[in-house]
């Protein structure tokens, strides 16, 4: 077996971020994993799964069921010196440590004058379409990303999922990691041994010349499968993973747009003060000579996430992204 | 209507309240300090408080912590003394040069001097503070320049100083939070396997804040070693003790498995010896403690506070016969042998403090425009380059515009 077949592997999301972690673990003593479930049962995803078998009870911490205690425990422990990793179970669980989130590890770092660095990386599985009961299908990515300090990021499949977890460690910033937990079995190819992307880059992940689909996370493939039935119809789209949302990689947006004259943002939250009119907003100050129709956004509605049985009307799926497709198209 | 609901409209201050009768101090790690006693209430009900000076400034025996300040010299009473006038002198300038304009807020320590150097003073060099807002005794133990403190009242930072300078954390106005840094900050000091000590200060008003009942319940579980050292100033602004909790708040700690003691606050050599008992425990792996130093915040709230609107001031007459550095005064001059020198030399130091704090605090230049987006973030931010260029360029527009009218 050649070295290279050992270094790339097919896995699923869950699993590149378990041994991201584990890496993580291995090559810092001080990278602590705390959260609810994260040690014997291996977090209610499995994505924390044998960490603390292997790393121990110091390390791979099960907390109190207090959100606001984990995170604010967290600041403390990285004020120490440590780089915690912890898991929030829920998207619709984080808001007990909104305060402590926004008031406290955003700003420290700016209130010491540069002093305190806080690497903290808040892990948040998210988003819907897994039938899941209340507070368990939100996407509030938006809350936080318009909160200086702190830098936001969405993996969409699992070689992104394994380094962009080895960069938000890293990153002596803290770090909301939104994961899309509809798409924690997805397989995909890693190889540990790639030299990764910058974390805050987007990608174009299928090129097209008619209109730009930008998306992060969960919605993503959601655009490859619209781009692949658009394509039926003879029409190109390109589809760009952003993979932060903040920073967003407006340079890679505006040379998309620049290229198509056309472009839709997709994303799970509200469209109401969502990432997309932050970014249909900047595109329009950009390249508004580029532009054949305004920017469109598809997403969740102006309502509390559904009951599951009504999410698939809630959230975009490959017949609503086409239709605003075909609304751009039609300027 | 019900018996319960009556007792919970019975101002429980002066009362005592029916769960004094069942709080014990214990602890339930299963130390030698398990036998200290149920919190015992005096013929007024109240429950006692660790006291080892009367507001007279006699000295009084007490069992239990006499061992934690029998080595303290007459020099080092001294000591405390020097720090609570200097730190009285600080803060009485700081509210001078807040009316003056020269600060836009100030939030004064008045009263609260022995609480704070009584507990400053107990610490080692590499245990770590997080305080509130009203900390200025503490810093001052800690060796902070009492000049970095206002940089935030003034408006010209949100902080001002390096906290692992002096291991004293920045200062905290969301009341509560720095509860939780302080726990998690101790639960690494027990990772390192490090015997230094954690104190958190906080107040009766932070008491009720959620973050609070979440640092005792993380504290407790991981044993981690930290002092929770709240400062019952009887007042939360314009909101009395009684508004926060129907128990005394150090009987608290017993709920979460860890001793709580109340000390006499205004007692400079009692919150010393609690202290150090306290950070004792810490050190020696018994886990977290409860402090709750009873005292009273002689000032207002802040500089923007009228407590007239909401306290008597008999109220306040009452506890200045209580005051802090009075009874350490009568304690030095009757028990002692401390001349008139050394109260003079003090008074000319206070002075010379006083004129430093002013004149640095005028000097103290407006940030440059661009600190706006300065650390911001540790790796930097796209965004805030694209803004901070943007920024700049408006303000260069300006130049031209001056240059344009002298030309």
């Amino acid at each position: 077996m050649t070295a290279q077949a050992v270094a790339s592997r097919s896995m699923a999301l869950a699993k590149a971020i378990n041994e991201s972690l584990r890496k993580a673990l291995e090559s810092d003593p001080k990278v602590l994993i705390m959260g609810e479930d994260v040690g014997k049962l291996g977090g209610v995803f499995r994505v924390t799964d044998g960490l603390q078998k292997d790393f121990g009870e110091d390390r791979v911490i099960d907390t109190p069921l207090a959100e606001s205690g984990i995170v604010g425990t967290a600041i403390g422990l990285a004020l120490r010196g440590y780089r915690p990793v912890v898991e929030i179970q829920f998207d619709g669980f984080v808001f007990p440590a909104y305060d402590q989130i926004v008031t406290q590890l955003a700003k420290m770092h700016a209130r010491s004058l540069g002093k305190v660095k806080l690497p903290v990386v808040v892990r948040i599985p998210y988003g819907g379409g897994i039938g899941a009961v209340e507070h368990h299908s939100e996407s509030p990515e938006s809350l936080f990303a318009h909160v200086a300090g702190l830098k936001i990021v969405s993996p969409s499949n699992a070689s992104d999922a394994y380094w962009m977890m080895q960069q938000a460690i890293q990153s002596d910033d803290p770090v909301i990691f939104f994961e899309p937990k509809r798409r924690y079995w997805d397989k995909a190819e890693v190889n540990r041994e790639a030299i990764p992307d910058p974390l805050h880059k987007a990608r174009v992940v299928r090129e097209g010349t008619d209109l730009t689909l930008a998306a992060y996370g969960p919605m993503v493939k959601l655009c490859q499968e619209v781009a692949g039935a658009a394509e039926e119809e003879g029409r190109s789209l390109e589809v760009l993973d952003l993979r932060s949302v903040s920073p967003l990689d407006f340079d890679s947006i505006q040379a998309s747009v620049e290229r198509t004259g056309r472009l839709v943002v997709v994303h799970e939250a509200p469209v109401f003060f969502g990432s997309g009119a932050e970014i249909a907003a900047r595109i329009t100050e950009r390249c508004f000579y580029h532009l054949e129709a305004p920017v469109l956004r598809v997403g969740g509605y102006h309502a509390p996430y559904p009951p599951a049985r009504l999410e698939e009307e809630y959230l975009p799926n490959l017949d609503r992204v086409l239709d605003a497709v075909d609304r751009s198209l039609a300027y | 209507m019900t018996v319960e609901s009556t007792a919970a409209r019975k101002p429980r201050r002066s009362a005592g309240g029916k769960a004094g009768t069942t709080g014990t101090k214990s602890s339930t790690t299963g130390t030698k300090r398990t036998t200290r006693t149920a919190a015992r209430k005096t013929s007024s009900g109240e429950p006692e408080l660790v006291q080892l000076l009367t507001p007279e400034g006699k000295r009084i025996k007490n069992a239990e912590y006499d061992a934690y300040v029998a080595g303290v010299t007459p020099e080092e009473i001294r000591g405390l003394y020097r720090d609570m006038v200097l730190t009285r002198r600080f803060d009485a300038e700081a509210t001078a040069l807040q009316r003056q304009g020269e600060l836009g807020l100030w939030a004064s320590l008045l009263g609260q001097e022995a609480a704070q150097i009584g507990s400053g003073r107990a610490l080692r060099d590499d245990d770590y503070v997080f305080p509130t807002y009203r900390e200025h005794g503490v810093a001052w133990c800690r060796g902070v320049d009492p000049t970095n403190l206002l940089g935030m009242f003034r408006g010209v930072n949100n902080g001002g100083w390096d906290p692992s300078g002096n291991n004293f954390h920045l200062y905290t106005i969301v009341i509560g939070s720095q509860t939780l840094h302080a726990t998690g900050y101790a639960m690494g000091v027990a990772k390192d396997g490090a015997d230094s000590a954690v104190i958190a200060y906080f107040g009766d008003g932070a008491s009720s804040q959620g973050d609070v009942a979440e640092a005792f319940t993380f504290s407790a579980v991981y044993n981690a070693p930290v002092v929770f050292f709240c400062q019952n100033n009887q007042w939360a602004i314009s909101e009395p003790t009684e508004k926060q909790t129907r128990v005394p708040l150090y009987q608290r700690a017993q709920g979460f498995g860890f001793p709580g003691v109340r000390v006499d606050g205004n007692d400079v050599l009692a919150c010393l010896a609690v202290t150090r008992w306290a950070l004792e425990r810490a050190r020696s792996g018994e886990g977290p403690t409860l402090v709750e130093a009873y005292t009273y915040r002689m000032g207002a709230h802040t500089t923007s506070d009228d407590p007239t609107r909401y306290r008597h001031d008999d109220e306040r007459v009452a506890w200045e016969a209580k005051d802090p550095i009075a009874r350490l005064r009568g304690y030095l001059e009757s028990e002692t042998d401390t001349d008139e020198g050394f109260f003079s030399e003090l008074e000319a130091e206070s002075e010379a403090l006083g004129r430093r704090v002013r004149e640095v605090v005028r000097a103290m230049p407006d940030p440059d425009h661009f600190a706006i987006f300065e650390n911001v973030y540790a790796d930097g931010h796209a965004l805030v380059d694209e803004e901070r260029a943007q920024f700049a360029a408006y303000q260069a527009s300006f130049a031209d515009v001056e240059e344009g009218g002298k030309r």
